[in-house]
């Protein structure tokens, strides 16, 4: 009778009760589960929080599904938050989505169905799971509404991870997720899309970051490309490479964020035309569609969420280490963020990015 | 006397047999704690939040961002206190009004006295607040701005929407104290841009003791009651089942029943208004002509005393009251009525009469016969009277 029992995250929001009311008619047994991740006292947004933890089961109710809520906020803790933390630190942008992804949401998820004997796990993401039509791996491609498109955050997920996972909403567009809501009930159909960062409903990262690891960012100088000292910076965290507003300071011309030198503590600014670059180095290298990636390989690449994606040619430069040029050059190539590589429709797969430029140290080991 | 017509909706209401009916299961029979796990906890639990999307539905809000408070001061504090406490490293800055009730200006002198700086914004003769003052008293420092919705006094409804767009724009909080408003006039929190809102239930047909507070999703405010996980740990205490239920019930039936009890009271009020300033000289209506609650009349009479037409009215099985319930008995003059330029003499001569929907055209055409009396009875014996009507002939 059932199609197989499936687990599926909750996070009461429109998107994931969508995708349990769509499970069900589809004539799957379905178990929602909420993954209490972050909470911290007087927060009333978030991944896995109180109010999604009741919204959800409020959802599965409706939906008269069994419902559970598992605690991860240790896992949230050590592999996102952290992450997130230690990355500012370091001069890097972090997206804490993507290790959310792969190593609270999916880890937790099929480890908790493979306990009960579940089959699936299933998410509420705008993308789609198919074996790619040449190497017939498992891959993502990108949703039937390139509006919502969320395969960006998803490229690090292991085949093992895809195998598993149903993604219902990736078939729809996001209009008719929320009319098909309304069967469910009214507030999740009107309910607000989520934004930001979960663990940040604020959007305020600077006073996060000082939250967690007090008011210890040291101001410093801001530097031009040559080194010369232009002005005080208020410390590095509240920095990102292509910035331009928020600087604090005129300097006659616009003036963006090159880079952050953690070791001398320096915001390096440039003009617009020296953020550009055709070359992106990569590593943490997950592999999807393709089973490596090997020198001379075409892809569509894209830097950032919102980056519009563009063609560029990719080199193993290390064991770890991709190489990706562009044909054209690309604004603000930024540490921290992912650099996505898609074939078609699909997701070849990426990593995470160093910088235009290698390392030192990279650099030494690449010259031996 | 026994009251046999009751004006004073803005102070309570009585409970309305709908809503007590609702209740009545969850004193006896489903009286489980809902944090329980078996049938009457989870029966206690789930009538909780069925109540909790009657709220959320009259004003265009989640469930989850409805929590149950023991009342609209009790809200009033916990959003001033709490998004103080939570920002207090963001600035140090409140706005609010010099019309509030004092559930917000006391708490705002409390925090006065704790590091905080708070603006208290004039308004016009009619107690609407100017945008253009607002605007001005806004600065880096400002976390949040407290403008009620409609006051509980002159009854004139603040340009909320208008004041929610701006904080919006401005990245600033805007709690409302929608105590007198909910329930009379349409609310929608998306539309006006309100963060925090307080509802308290004993005005609109739900029992005195339970009240609610809507935060919107994202807001950062600290609890003002610790101990158990109740209310997403955002205010402890076991939850009062039958209240939460009455005010649920009292709310949709609100919501439901609006537009035909607000032109219904509207009808009403406009007839007593009129009638009064017809036949009383020496009269003013207080507040916004239009943009007014539906059930509220506000009149000064020149010459006498409000307590002394309260003392004359409840002879006659009248109940009033001069300002609201919680300023009457107090020899001040309404803080609402200086602040609309009103003075301390004509502020001390007047009646606020709240009408609701048991009330009568009745019982309108009795205080049209009776009112005029009461006034020009001690206006007999105002020695200042005398002088002006000398003066007229």
């Amino acid at each position: 009778m059932s199609k197989g029992k499936v687990i599926i995250g909750m996070s009461g929001g429109v998107d994931s009760s969508t995708a349990a009311y769509l499970l069900k008619e589809e004539g799957y047994e379905v178990i929602g589960v909420t993954m209490g991740m972050w909470q911290e006292p007087g927060e009333t947004e978030g991944c896995g929080n109180l109010s999604a933890v009741k919204d959800a089961s409020r959802v599965a109710e409706k939906l008269g599904i069994e419902f559970h809520v598992l605690d991860f906020r240790k896992e949230f803790r050590e592999n996102v938050v952290d992450y997130f933390i230690n990355s500012y630190e370091r001069g890097m942008t972090p997206n804490p989505c993507i290790a959310c992804n792969r190593h609270v949401k999916w880890a937790a998820l099929l480890d908790y169905a493979n306990k009960i004997g579940a089959d699936y796990i299933a998410t509420g993401h705008y993308a789609r799971i198919e074996k790619h039509p040449v190497t017939g791996r498992y891959s993502i491609k990108a949703s039937v509404t390139a509006a919502k498109d969320q395969t960006y955050a998803l490229y690090r997920l292991t085949q093992e991870q895809l195998e598993r996972t149903l993604m219902p909403v990736g078939f729809y567009e996001k209009d008719e997720i929320r009319k098909i809501a309304a069967n469910i009930d009214d507030f999740i159909a009107k309910k607000s899309d989520s934004q930001d960062i979960c663990f940040i409903p604020d959007g305020d990262y600077g006073a996060f970051l000082e939250r967690e690891r007090g008011k210890n960012h040291c101001p410093g100088n801001f530097v031009d490309m040559e080194g010369n000292v232009l002005g005080q910076h208020k410390g590095l965290i509240y920095y990102t490479v292509g910035q331009r507003k928020g600087l604090g300071i005129a300097f006659g011309k616009p003036m963006y964020v090159y880079g952050l030198d953690v070791d001398k503590n320096e915001v390096i600014l440039c003009d617009n035309e020296t953020l550009f670059s055709r070359t992106v180095y990569a590593n943490q290298i997950n592999c999807m569609s393709v089973p490596e990636f090997t020198d001379g390989m075409r892809f569509r690449g894209k830097i950032r969420y919102s980056h519009k994606m563009a063609d560029c040619t990719v080199r193993m430069v290390g064991e770890d280490l991709l190489e990706c040029t562009f044909d054209e050059p690309q604004r603000a190539i930024t540490p921290g963020q992912a650099l996505v590589l898609y074939d078609g429709e699909y997701v070849a797969g990426g990593g995470t990015i160093l910088g235009a430029k290698l390392p030192i140290h990279q650099r030494k080991n690449e010259a031996e | 006397m026994a009251t046999k017509i009751y004006m004073d909706h803005a102070a309570t209401t009585p409970v309305r047999k709908e809503v007590l009916e609702a209740m009545l299961p969850y004193f006896t029979e489903y009286y489980g704690n809902a944090s329980g796990i078996y049938g009457i906890a989870k029966e206690s639990k789930k009538a909780m939040e069925k109540a909790r999307e009657q709220v959320a539905a009259a004003i265009n809000a989640q469930p989850s961002e409805i929590y149950f408070t023991a009342g609209g001061s009790e809200s009033d504090n916990m959003a001033l206190r709490g998004v103080a406490e939570a920002l207090k490293d963001k600035g140090n800055h409140i706005i609010t009004t010099k019309i509030e009730h004092h559930a917000i200006l006391h708490t705002c002198e409390y925090l006065e006295k704790h590091g905080f700086r708070v603006t208290y914004l004039d308004v016009d003769a009619d107690g609407k607040v100017r945008l253009e003052d607002l605007e001005a008293a806004i600065c880096p420092e400002t976390i949040l701005i407290s403008v009620m919705f409609a006051n509980n006094e002159i009854g004139t409804i603040e340009p909320i929407a208008e004041i929610g767009k701006l904080a919006h724009e401005k990245g600033i909080y805007l709690h409302t104290d929608a105590v007198q408003a909910m329930g009379h006039v349409p609310i929608d929190v998306e539309e006006m841009h309100i963060d925090l809102l307080s509802i308290s239930g004993h005005k609109l047909g739900a029992p005195k003791g339970i009240g609610a507070i809507y935060i919107r999703k994202g807001v950062r405010i600290t609890p003002l009651i610790f101990g158990g996980a109740q209310e997403k740990k955002m205010r402890a205490g076991t939850e009062n089942i039958p209240g939460i239920v009455g005010l649920g019930k009292a709310v949709e039936l609100a919501a439901a029943e609006l537009p035909e009890t607000r032109a219904t009271l509207e009808k009403m009020r406009d007839r007593l208004i009129h009638g009064i300033l017809e036949a009383i000289p020496y009269s003013k209506l207080n507040g916004h002509p239009t943009d007014r609650l539906p059930g509220n009349c506000n009149i000064s009479f020149e010459f006498i005393e409000g307590e002394s037409m309260l003392l004359l009215l409840d002879a006659l099985g009248v109940a009033a009251s001069s300002g609201s319930a919680c300023t009457s008995g107090s020899l001040d003059p309404s803080h609402v009525l200086l602040a609309i330029g009103l003075p301390h003499e004509k502020a001390h001569g007047s009646l606020r009469l709240t009408l609701d929907t048991d009330n009568t055209e009745e019982e309108i055409d009795f205080i049209l016969e009776k009112l005029p009396q009461i006034v020009a009875r001690l206006r007999e014996m105002s020695p200042l009277y005398e002088e002006v009507s000398k003066q007229a002939k």
